[in-house]
């Protein structure tokens, strides 16, 4: 059963020259997605690795209903993600690389209310909440603490129970580890594929971390500057650029080192 | 059937978890509020103080009169701000605090989303104004013996749901423009103070700015609260002052939800329903 189907997506943003021509200031077309089409097999985990700027966030966020499309079309689980997004809201969430709660509130607090707009009723979370900050490793006894006093890695374990407290049935990985210190990068590696094998879920992974992409992902993508590259097991993808390393195929496939940023500026607003 | 009624409980469990969530934030940011109460009563204070203020100038007025007529305008203006300032952080707070994608990806009805945001800002607006009105009368023993509260607070009821249309009108600001939508929306709320009579009779305005007034719910709320309290008029004898509201209330409900859903659509074709920074 396919469980994300992206068909020639494109998305394009407006930016406005720095320099002013007479009073205005021109404005010009961006693409941040150039006709991407890939298809996710439910129970899949995919990783698309990109540069800062690649359009893996406009990516995630078109899936997420955040975002409207230039042309092209996605599908979750046969629901048209523009035409019916709350049937879509319903299947997906996703963890972010900055955690984004409100910093006053308590974990449980964040918890409870992002549970609501699913549908928990109080009763419900008075349960499933210790529970899963239980699972993803988080102490009980800092459940009532402000957000603003956790660390980042701690608040990153509360963004994946948030994600996992409403069951998703694909869940959007956008860098979720980093900014992490290794070993909360190697807990939350953990406890996603602990999820993957638990729940039956599908995982889009998009991340900067080539080593994190090879140990979690079926299959690997290359998003460069708006354009999948290509999409395959990373074995074959090592083999087909004759690399040794994932590393080595990107810089193959693209011309462009890894680590570097994306040298056209315009697209940097797309991270 | 079963389908509807399933998607009405998820609906209205997520309007809960709306006023649920803003009531974590008040109780959070207790001291905030407390300043913040402060600061509206030192406001309202200062502006009913006009009253005696012109009396020991020589003025001739009627200053029990006076005092309470500025005093319903000074905390009917303080209740107002709160009502759109809770509205305007819908989408300004959830993306201050970085919170805005996942609230706008949730699968809530964003009518239900906006209704929870306006249910809390009155119920806690109805709150403070009562407060803020107890405390400031105290200060000046006001004779309100003959005051009738009740058709006051039904005026107040049916002049809120304007107040919300309005409120989901001015929520979209941030949206479209994430660094001055906020400031933008007071705008809104300045219009209001100068052409609604807060503390002057809209008579006293040139003519264009009285025929704005009449399309204003705040004039409607005034005069109609200043007649229950000053004069103990009944719900019967505002009725002058309901029906209007109730008809801006029809117009400015749907007409905020319509906007609000156009700023959504904008800010999701140009990227800007994300965090700040």
């Amino acid at each position: 059963m396919i469980a994300v189907n992206v068909e020639n997506l494109r998305k394009e943003f407006f930016r406005r020259d720095a320099h002013r021509s007479g009073l205005r200031r021109r404005r010009r077309r961006v693409p941040a997605l150039d006709g991407v089409t890939f298809t996710i097999e439910r129970g899949e985990c995919v990783a698309i690795l990109g540069q800062n700027g690649s359009g893996k966030s406009t990516l995630v966020r078109l899936l997420s209903t955040l975002l409207l499309h230039d042309g092209g079309s996605a599908s979750v689980f046969g629901h048209d993600v523009f035409r019916e997004p709350r049937a879509v809201q319903r299947l997906v969430n996703r963890v972010s690389v900055e955690a984004s709660f409100f910093k006053k509130m308590s974990s449980t607090e964040n918890l409870s209310y992002a549970a609501r707009f699913y549908g928990m009723t109080a009763s419900e979370t008075r349960e499933r909440i210790p529970a899963i900050l239980a699972r993803v490793g988080f102490p009980s006894q800092r459940r009532h603490e402000a957000m603003e006093h956790l660390s980042r890695g701690m608040q990153q374990k509360v963004s994946l129970a948030r994600a996992l407290l409403t069951s998703p049935v694909l869940l959007l990985l956008d860098e979720p580890t980093t900014g992490l210190d290794p070993r909360s990068k190697l807990e939350v590696q953990e406890f996603i594929r602990e999820v993957w094998a638990a729940q039956d879920a599908t995982i889009l992974l998009c991340t900067h971390d080539l080593a994190e992409a090879e140990a979690l992902a079926d299959r690997v993508g290359i998003l460069d500057r708006g354009r999948l590259l290509c999409l395959e097991p990373a074995s074959d993808l090592k083999a087909r650029f004759d690399a040794e390393t994932l590393e080595e195929a990107f810089f193959a496939a693209t011309g462009r080192e890894f680590e570097a940023e994306d040298q056209d500026a315009e697209r940097g607003v797309f991270a | 059937m079963r389908g509807a009624a399933t998607t009405l409980r998820h609906e209205l469990i997520g309007l809960a978890g709306v006023v649920e969530r803003n009531a974590y934030l008040v109780k959070r940011y207790a001291w905030w509020e407390l300043a913040f109460f402060v600061w509206s009563l030192a406001n309202t204070l200062t502006i009913v103080f006009i009253a005696k203020g012109i009396h020991a100038a020589g003025g001739k007025l009627d200053v029990d009169r006076a005092t309470t007529t500025l005093l319903i305008g000074a905390v009917i203006w303080s209740y107002l701000g709160v009502v759109f300032e809770i509205l305007t952080e819908t989408v300004a707070w959830e993306r201050w605090e970085g919170t805005i994608e996942y609230t706008f990806m949730a699968p809530l009805a964003r009518p239900i989303h906006l209704i929870g945001m306006g249910l809390f800002a009155v119920v806690y607006g109805v709150f403070r104004t009562a407060v803020l009105f107890g405390v400031i009368a105290g200060f000046f023993s006001l004779s309100l013996g003959g005051a009738n509260f009740v058709a006051a607070l039904v005026v107040l009821a049916v002049a809120s749901v304007s107040f919300i249309g309005i409120g989901m009108m001015t929520a979209v600001l941030p949206l479209i423009s994430p660094e001055k939508g906020m400031q933008m929306g007071f705008i809104a709320q300045g219009i209001l103070l100068v052409i609604s009579g807060i503390y002057y009779p809209v008579s006293v305005l040139p003519e264009w700015m009285q025929w704005l007034s009449t399309i204003s719910p705040a004039t409607y709320a005034l005069r109609g609260i200043r007649h229950a309290i000053l004069e103990g008029a009944g719900v019967g004898a505002v009725w002058s002052d309901i029906w209007p509201l109730i008809v801006i209330g029809f117009v400015t409900v749907p007409l905020g939800l319509m906007i609000f859903g156009a700023g959504e659509r904008h800010a999701k074709r140009h990227g800007k329903l994300k965090r700040s920074g």
